[in-house]
């Protein structure tokens, strides 16, 4: 089967856990303002020079050529979004167990259909981690952010959920968008409606897509946003915590 | 057996006692420790006030424009000065090499010119004296070298195909066995370095000529350290008793080196393990705290941080700083598995909390995936927080040199007073590649530097055919090269010759002959670019390619991809054959090196266009990397391509010079919350749930 990648990179250190084999995957519906990957957003099937041509052996095989460096590593697969090319995924990961290799799936969860989810079973049998970028809690400000919906997305954390698929959350915090008390806290008190998430990565917006843009004649939309400093990225992380904590003290209030 | 000695008791004894057999009485008496960093101590006031003292004499020193005083007139010896200090009281290791902290001192004995220059560009005058009698009756090391030197060896030499050869320097890389000054006492060591010279009989060959006449220099060097200790009021000719004395003995035999030589890199060794030995044999005596211990081993290591020499511009903008190259290997495996991390290592590394940050002395770890835990995180630790670490990997170099062995300078390994090594700079391969296109000319000044070979005279290159003249031409220079430094060696040997440094070594001594190449990836992906695209010749008016039109794609080295990695591997491989096909000079085993680590920005100036596309006078990549922005796969795919280059063919050192900014090393323990558990988070905890630094193994 074939797959179509934008590049790898052989050392990825921030894309789970430990030194990762990171694929990123060509092709996105989403159209997030704040980005830095634009140029995996084009699809193949609409633009034939976007993308390379892979099979699963191809990056299994440069996956082994450095897997030395990898140990207590694995494979992490983002994009574009991976899931868009969910057959190929799901055989790439398929092939990376069988080699006894430790995949991880960054995604935003958009493609997924709650009421058709057979390949969805098939492809998290096959997935150590999950990290399910959520872009924004609130729907309409979703819809603003990504031009989409944030339904599925959030139907696809209950449904890892209820598996008990290890789940890692992330979430962007941009100044005027998602740096926001009522939306961070929000963000938690869903969060503390999950059962197995196991880490939260909350990620300061920066501008270093900016010049990706430029070069690919788009508009930044965030020309004017300043990057958020670390310090405030804590403060939102505490923000999200303490909703997750309120969220745990409603529903325990609820089951007595 | 000989008597275990009075200053040994509570050590155990064995070969140690009988011979000068400094691996054996660690590995029979050091204590590995497995715990963590929180044993050790803040600096004492003394320790404070003297790095203060330090720091203010760095300051002025900068502000004098980096030199603060130079010796003009006193020839550098290990008894030439009076003692000096930083502030006596205070001092509990004490010893400088000049009368005064940061005063640097003279030494002509590499060459008279190159210290004449030192002093000049400094606004100094070596005293006419002194310059009269290093040139009507008293030879240098380079005074002999260009006697001998053949038109060719200069040539080469001035069109930079051969770089920073030390024949105008002090080649240094030698480690003397400094803790056999304390182990053994000076006169225990004289006692066997006579022995050593009666071994030495007739008929008198020159070998035996020579040996006799080193070895009586080097008895004559050791009687010389001992009243250099004299100087200082302390007596080093017996065994060192307590901690303290073994640490200054230590420090007495390396400030004994520097007074003595000028070397390009003067290496401490291996000394925290075997000083532990003491301490630990202190502490059960109840005659040490951890508080004086580590006083000890700061002051130990301020005074290494104070080591200076006299240097040109040239000389530093080569090595880019004034490094002295003061490598201490620290921890590593044992050959019988345990490891050798003691609370000494600990000590060491911990000098860089408590004098702060510093690029000398050069801590190097010698990593193993076997350390134990506490050490790896201590190690992290402080590399996160000083970047002033260097890591080596002990796994690759214990099969070759057991576990005794150190590093001089950055990477060249050898068992400590067993083996040494002559230095020899690099010859630039990726010149050499250019020489064989051009037919030995040069293509900067349009001189006839090599062999006049057939050059390439289409306009396209063609594989095979630049391979077979690269092929020649590495044969050249390889010849050539290794001839060079033979010159070189025996000069240094006859003039300059490290009589303390080699009076810390055996009788019969391993010697590498060390080589070095410059420029590989250059070649690399010069003869890929060949290979997998069209590259076409620019030539000039004299018909010499000075350029190179490159026509499609082709693979990088520094990607993991096998057809240009082979490349590599293949051109090392057969440079190394080369080499070894060579008379070397004393039989010294050859090794080379693909290690600039800075010095490829000056080989960079002096090369020309090249067929990767490489423009003139820009930087070959240091070391093995691959060239700058062409690694396109990240570091592992990088890294990969680097280890697939044969350490046995380069045994002197592969480098690769990797910078990463913290935030692409992993998450920000501020931010990321590793370890969540939602169900442990009871909702009336007040407290963020555990944010380590990095949850991840």
């Amino acid at each position: 089967m074939i797959g179509y990648i934008h590049s790898t990179e052989s050392f990825g250190t921030v894309d789970g856990p430990g030194i990762r084999f990171v694929v990123f995957f060509q092709g996105c519906p989403l159209r997030c303002l704040y980005c830095h990957n634009p140029d995996t957003w084009e699809f193949h099937g609409k633009n034939p020079e976007a993308g390379k041509e892979v099979t699963a052996e191809e990056i299994l095989d440069m996956y082994d050529g450095v897997k030395e460096f990898l140990k207590g590593g694995g494979l992490t697969c983002t994009g574009g979004e991976p899931m868009a090319q969910l057959p190929f995924l799901t055989e790439l990961f398929r092939k990376a167990h069988e080699r006894g290799i430790h995949t991880c799936l960054d995604t935003s969860g958009i493609t997924f259909t709650p009421d058709h989810t057979e390949a969805y079973e098939e492809l998290i049998k096959y997935t150590d981690v999950i990290m399910l970028d959520i872009k924004h809690i609130d729907d309409e400000e979703h819809k603003k952010l990504t031009g989409h919906s944030n339904r599925n997305i959030l139907a696809f954390a209950q449904f890892l959920s209820e598996r008990k698929k290890e789940l890692w959350i992330r979430h962007v915090v941009v100044p005027g968008i998602t740096y926001n008390e009522e939306y961070l806290h929000r963000l938690g008190e869903f969060i503390s409606t999950l059962k197995s998430v196991k880490a939260l990565d909350v990620l300061p917006y920066h501008d270093m897509g900016k010049a990706k843009y430029q070069n690919l004649g788009l508009k930044y939309v965030l020309a004017d946003t300043e990057p958020l400093p670390k310090e405030e990225a804590a403060k939102a992380r505490d923000i999200i915590m303490s909703g997750i904590r309120d969220g745990l003290a409603k529903e325990r209030n609820n089951n007595q | 057996m000989k008597q275990m000695r009075q200053e040994w008791e509570g050590f155990t004894g064995g070969h140690w006692v009988d011979e000068i057999n400094v691996r054996d009485f660690i590995q029979k008496n050091y204590t590995p420790y497995d715990g963590d960093s929180s044993f050790l101590v803040d600096p004492t006031e003394a320790t404070k006030k003297l790095w203060a003292d330090v720091m203010d004499l760095a300051k002025q020193e900068r502000e004098a424009g980096g030199v603060l005083d130079m010796d003009t007139k006193v020839v550098s010896s290990l008894v030439s000065h009076g003692a000096g200090y930083i502030e006596k009281d205070l001092e509990k290791i004490v010893g400088l090499q000049t009368d005064k902290p940061f005063k640097r001192a003279l030494m002509p004995y590499g060459g008279l010119r190159m210290a004449e220059k030192a002093c000049s560009d400094n606004g100094y005058t070596v005293d006419p004296e002194i310059k009269h009698i290093f040139t009507e009756y008293r030879k240098t090391h380079n005074a002999g070298v260009f006697d001998v030197y053949t038109p060719e060896m200069r040539a080469a030499r001035t069109a930079h195909i051969l770089t920073g050869l030390p024949d105008a320097y002090g080649r240094g890389r030698i480690i003397g066995d400094y803790r056999r000054v304390a182990l053994y006492g000076v006169d225990r060591l004289i006692e066997d370095k006579k022995e050593q010279k009666a071994f030495y009989t007739c008929p008198m060959t020159e070998e035996k000529i020579r040996a006799r006449e080193e070895i009586s220099e080097q008895i004559r060097a050791l009687e010389n350290l001992k009243k250099m200790a004299e100087i200082y009021g302390c007596d080093i000719s017996q065994p060192a008793v307590t901690a303290k004395e073994a640490v200054q003995a230590v420090y007495f035999g390396y400030l004994g080196a520097v007074k003595d030589q000028n070397g390009a890199a003067m290496s401490l060794g291996r000394t925290s393990t075997f000083l532990d030995i003491y301490f630990e044999r202190d502490f059960k005596l109840g005659r040490l705290t951890e508080t004086e211990a580590q006083e000890l081993i700061d002051h130990f290591i301020m005074k290494l941080r104070l080591v200076r020499f006299a240097r040109t511009p040239e000389y530093n903008s080569l090595f880019s700083g004034d490094p002295q190259w003061v490598t201490e290997s620290l921890g590593g495996i044992g050959v019988d598995g345990r490891h050798m991390v003691t609370k000494n290592s600990f000590r060491y590394l911990h000098t860089l909390e408590n004098l702060g940050t510093s690029p000398e002395p050069n801590m190097t770890v010698l990593w193993s995936t076997r350390l134990p835990s506490g050490w790896k995180e201590y190690c992290a630790k402080i590399s996160i927080n000083t970047s002033s670490v260097q890591y080596e990997n002990d796994d690759l170099m214990r099969p070759i040199h057991g576990d005794d062995y150190a590093i001089a300078c950055c990477v060249s390994s050898m068992v400590v007073g067993k083996e040494m090594q002559f230095f020899g700079a690099r010859a630039n391969l990726a010149k050499c590649l250019l020489y064989a296109i051009n037919g030995g000319v040069d293509e900067i000044s349009g001189v006839q530097v090599a062999p006049k070979y057939r050059p390439v005279t289409s306009e396209y290159l063609d594989y095979d055919e630049v391979m077979e003249k690269y092929d020649d031409m590495m044969t050249w220079l390889a010849e050539l090269y290794v001839n060079t430094l033979n010159i070189i060696h025996y000069m240094h040997d006859k003039y300059c010759y490290e009589s303390l440094q080699m009076a810390l070594h055996d009788r019969e001594v391993k010697r590498y002959f060390a080589t070095g190449i410059a420029g590989i990836s250059v070649v690399a992906d010069s003869l890929s670019a060949i290979k997998y695209a069209k590259v076409k010749t620019v030539r000039n008016e004299q018909g010499i390619v000075v350029d190179y039109v490159i026509e499609g794609d082709f693979p990088k080295y520094g990607n993991d991809d096998d057809r240009v990695d082979e490349i590599a591997q293949q051109i090392l491989n057969k440079f190394m054959d080369k080499i070894r096909q060579q008379h070397t000079y004393r039989n010294g085993l050859p090794t080379t090196s693909i290690l600039t680590i800075t010095s490829n920005v000056v080989y960079g100036k002096k090369t020309g266009s090249t067929p990767d596309g490489r423009k003139q006078g820009v930087p070959l990549a240091p070391g093995a990397n691959p060239m700058h922005g062409r690694d396109t796969h990240g570091a592992s795919a990088s890294l990969s391509s680097v280890s697939k280059l044969q350490f046995s063919n380069a045994q002197d050192g592969i480098s690769n010079t990797f910078s990463i900014i913290p935030d692409a090393l992993g998450k920000d323990g501020g931010v990321f919350v590793g370890d969540l558990d939602i169900d442990a988070l009871c909702p009336s905890c007040s407290n963020i749930p555990n944010t380590s630094d990095n949850d991840r193994d």
